[in-house]
């Protein structure tokens, strides 16, 4: 017997009308109290004091502290030990391939440093390949790297560090002039000059794209010229733990072969993190835009070996993230469809926030509605509001969404929402990790050895990024990180392969032990997202 | 933490995941179907957002002999679908560097002679899950029409679904990026804008404010950049 089930609400059955009114600009002192009380950052909840390793004291999101007091995921009780050979002797170990990785590995070996890029999943899977809006770079006439470092330190709530910000835009024209001889593909205005778009919070119009795709563009170039460079590539092979040399340098690293479980033990006289961001925790509990492999393992080896982090406790929740359909959530609508004049609406059709305000600002307001029951309820138990792209078109001309935005389009479009006609319900998603491992101009971390470019890093941006800043650190750092590295590997001092132990790990566990007795500790790094629902040991 | 819920009072549907039979949720990608019952996936998945091509997945529905493609972190499962990931297809690859080929529209033939060999049967075309005209863009390709073929080709995500069913054995999505590199790189003018704030920067106009900046007290750098 079959038992009639209720249709599902369908969120668009009764769309409210839309009432385009303005609402009002928020004073200073208003938009402090916003994010106050509804910016993930700044509530006092789902929080916890570190209390082992360089950052104890810092009070940060209970995801992240839960992977950095953690245990090493080799051993429950005795490390396993170390062999008598390494499996595999180069000058720089470059873990992880999204954009820092592949940029650092390209140029670590046209310094002539021997280089084996490891990686969790494929090469490119990642962050970067997921970029729709742009790379920020100064080209307008009446713009200047000048103007770019003030825009960047003032969007970083004054927080972001001066010398890496001074880099970043000193070195943004030539980065993207070697991607361009690479043949990836900007868009272009009539004279042949790079277009520029506005982004959020800048005073000029500086966002150069490849339409909606750009991360995807750019990625498709650099990953065929890294397979062509001679890079030893090991794909599905994440770093699970970093390895100590001389003067507790580092020297190496553990990698685990995901398909076989075998661990490969790599002797570098450098390490290159560049393993991203941490979307993938879901702190607080929210969706996130991230691919699926952002789960911070080079925050927990790093910090393991003794390294500073800097700013962790913040996080972009990038305001529009898809809440509907549910299968979508946590997927990013960029921030270019509201540069563009998107505009945004609560249940009973009213705006309720200026839609080009910071992404904080933005990602409060958005909070507040739903908190204050003015939210929109989805079939899944969730709420959002309405992100409506029709002012687009009927501003800027028919079919302006379906040229600048044709991924935003084709993907809502495979889930039944034509976002030409209908709105998107979006709510905040968890999209960039503000912080990251502490280094200087070259990469280099408190640990000796020890490198770091990309998402992992912290600094450039403080703690809050401006949009298409972090795809430009990326490109920048990656390379000049890479450079560096792979110099200061080729001038290392040599050392033995007996001299290269697991202490530090040992050490970290044993004030583990201290600071937390008798109580077990999770593992970490936790490598992949576990979302199964059956047949598996933590849901039986 | 965190789930991917399917809608409440979802209905439950028989599906067939590498040939064996579940019931899963409505409303669920292939992927959420696998999670649902308990697979782990680790090749086959990627960005989760349709753009990083890791995901390819084949499947059928029943009563219909025809073959679907799809992404499978995009794609709904239905009542009686069938479907496999195909985590990776095997592929040719050129090696080159694109400012060293002497001349770019030849340098295809000579990396990919097989570009010329379409026997026009559009299953490229069918196949791919952007909905992108592949078959034409491998036209594009040997007339020497690369910017067409970057315009045909934009929304390529690199699955490699293509390949699977070309009869002629070639690899369209890499011919189209052989194709748009070229055009970028050796066909299209060096942006103007580009070229002159690259001189800028290197003759060290910059340089002086710059340093000037990274040097101030943090209250200083404040009030200089707070100010619109």
């Amino acid at each position: 017997m079959t038992v009639e089930k209720p249709p599902l609400i369908n969120p668009y059955d009764n769309l409210p009308s839309f009432d385009l009114a303005e609402p009002k600009a928020y004073s200073p002192s208003e938009r402090e109290e916003l994010l106050r009380r509804y910016y993930p950052d700044y509530r006092p909840d789902r929080k916890t004091t570190l209390h082992v390793g360089a950052n104890a004291g810092d009070v940060l999101p209970d995801e992240i502290a839960s992977i950095l007091e953690s245990r090493s995921i080799l051993s429950k009780n005795v490390l396993p030990a170390v062999p008598s050979t390494p499996d595999i002797e180069v000058d720089l170990l470059v873990i992880g391939g999204g954009g820092a990785g592949i940029m650092a590995s390209i140029f670590a070996m046209e310094a002539g440093a021997r280089v084996l890029l490891a990686t969790k999943l494929r090469v490119g899977d990642s962050n970067t390949v997921m970029a729709e809006g742009g790379i920020q770079v100064a080209l307008g006439e009446d713009d200047s790297p000048v103007q770019h470092f003030k825009d960047a330190y003032r969007g970083g709530h004054f927080t972001g560090d001066p010398e890496l910000l001074s880099v970043l835009v000193r070195e943004g024209p030539d980065v993207i002039s070697w991607l361009i001889r690479k043949g990836v593909l900007f868009d272009r205005d009539p004279s042949g000059n790079l277009s520029l778009r506005k982004g959020g919070g800048t005073t000029r119009p500086r966002l150069i794209s490849a339409k909606d795709y750009t991360g995807l563009e750019i990625v498709r170039v650099l990953k065929e010229d890294l397979l062509n460079s001679g890079v030893t590539i090991w794909e599905f092979s994440p770093a699970v733990e970093l390895l100590q040399g001389p003067e507790g340098s580092c020297a190496g690293a553990i990698l685990k072969d995901v398909d076989n479980g075998s661990l490969k033990w790599v002797k570098a006289n450098a390490v290159l993190l560049a393993t991203g961001g941490t979307g993938r925790l879901h702190i607080g509990d929210f969706a996130t835009s991230n691919h699926f492999g952002a789960t911070g393992d080079g925050l927990v080896m790093a910090y393991r070996m003794g390294a500073k982090l800097l700013n962790m406790e913040s996080f972009q929740y990038h305001p529009t993230g898809v809440i509907y359909p549910s299968e979508m959530a946590g997927m990013l609508i960029t921030e270019a469809v509201r540069g563009a004049g998107a505009r945004m609406f609560n249940r009973h059709g009213k705006r309720f926030v200026q839609e080009l305000e910071t992404r904080d600002v933005v990602a409060s307001a958005i909070i507040r509605e739903c908190e204050e029951g003015r939210g929109v309820r989805t079939p899944s138990g969730h709420h959002g509001v309405y992100l409506d792209l029709t002012a687009i078109d009927r501003e800027m001309g028919e079919g302006t969404v379906e040229r600048r935005f044709p991924n935003i389009v084709k993907l809502m479009g495979k889930h039944q929402v034509d976002c030409t006609k209908q709105p998107i319900l979006v709510y905040p998603t968890l999209h960039y990790q503000n912080g990251g491992i502490a280094s200087d101009t070259s990469g280099r971390t408190h640990v000796k050895g020890l490198y770091v470019a990309g998402e992992a890093s912290g600094g450039v941006h403080g703690k809050n990024r401006l949009m298409g800043n972090s795809l430009l650190e990326v490109f920048v750092y990656g390379r000049r990180v890479g450079e560096e590295a792979a110099r200061e590997a080729l001038e290392r001092k040599p050392f033995s392969w007996h001299e290269v132990n697991l202490g530090h790990v040992e050490g970290f566990q044993k004030n583990l032990e201290k600071e937390f007795p008798g109580t077990s500790r999770p593992e970490a790094p936790i490598l992949f997202p576990d979302y199964r629902k059956h047949s598996h040991p933590d849901h039986a | 933490m965190f789930q991917y819920e399917a809608p409440e009072g979802a209905q439950m549907i028989q599906v067939w995941i590498n040939g064996k039979e579940w019931q899963v949720p409505e409303g669920l990608t292939m992927i959420q179907a696998m999670w649902y019952t308990g697979h782990e996936v680790i090749h086959g998945i990627g960005c989760l957002g349709g753009v990083c091509g890791a995901c390819a997945a084949v499947y059928r529905m029943p009563g219909n002999f025809r073959l679907f493609n799809a992404l499978a972190c995009q794609t709904l499962v239905k009542e009686g679908m069938a479907f496999s990931l195909i985590a990776s297809y095997p592929t040719q690859r050129a090696q080159y560097d694109i400012e060293q080929i002497p001349d770019a529209k030849e340098g295809l033939f000579t990396l990919y002679p097989e570009s010329a060999t379409c026997r026009n049967c559009n299953a490229c075309t069918e196949v791919c899950p952007q909905g992108i005209d592949v078959r034409t863009s491998v036209w594009q390709a040997a007339f020497g029409d690369f910017k067409g073929v970057a315009e045909t080709t934009m929304s390529c995500v690199m699955c490699g679904l293509c390949v699977s069913r070309c009869i002629a054995e070639m690899a369209p999505h890499e011919i189209a990026l052989y194709a748009r590199r070229a055009y970028g790189s050796r066909e299209l003018a060096f942006p103007e804008n580009l070229r002159q704030r690259m001189d800028s920067v290197a003759s060290g106009t910059y340089d002086e404010e710059l340093e000037r900046l990274s040097r101030l007290s943090p209250d200083q750098l404040k009030l200089e950049c707070g100010v619109k």
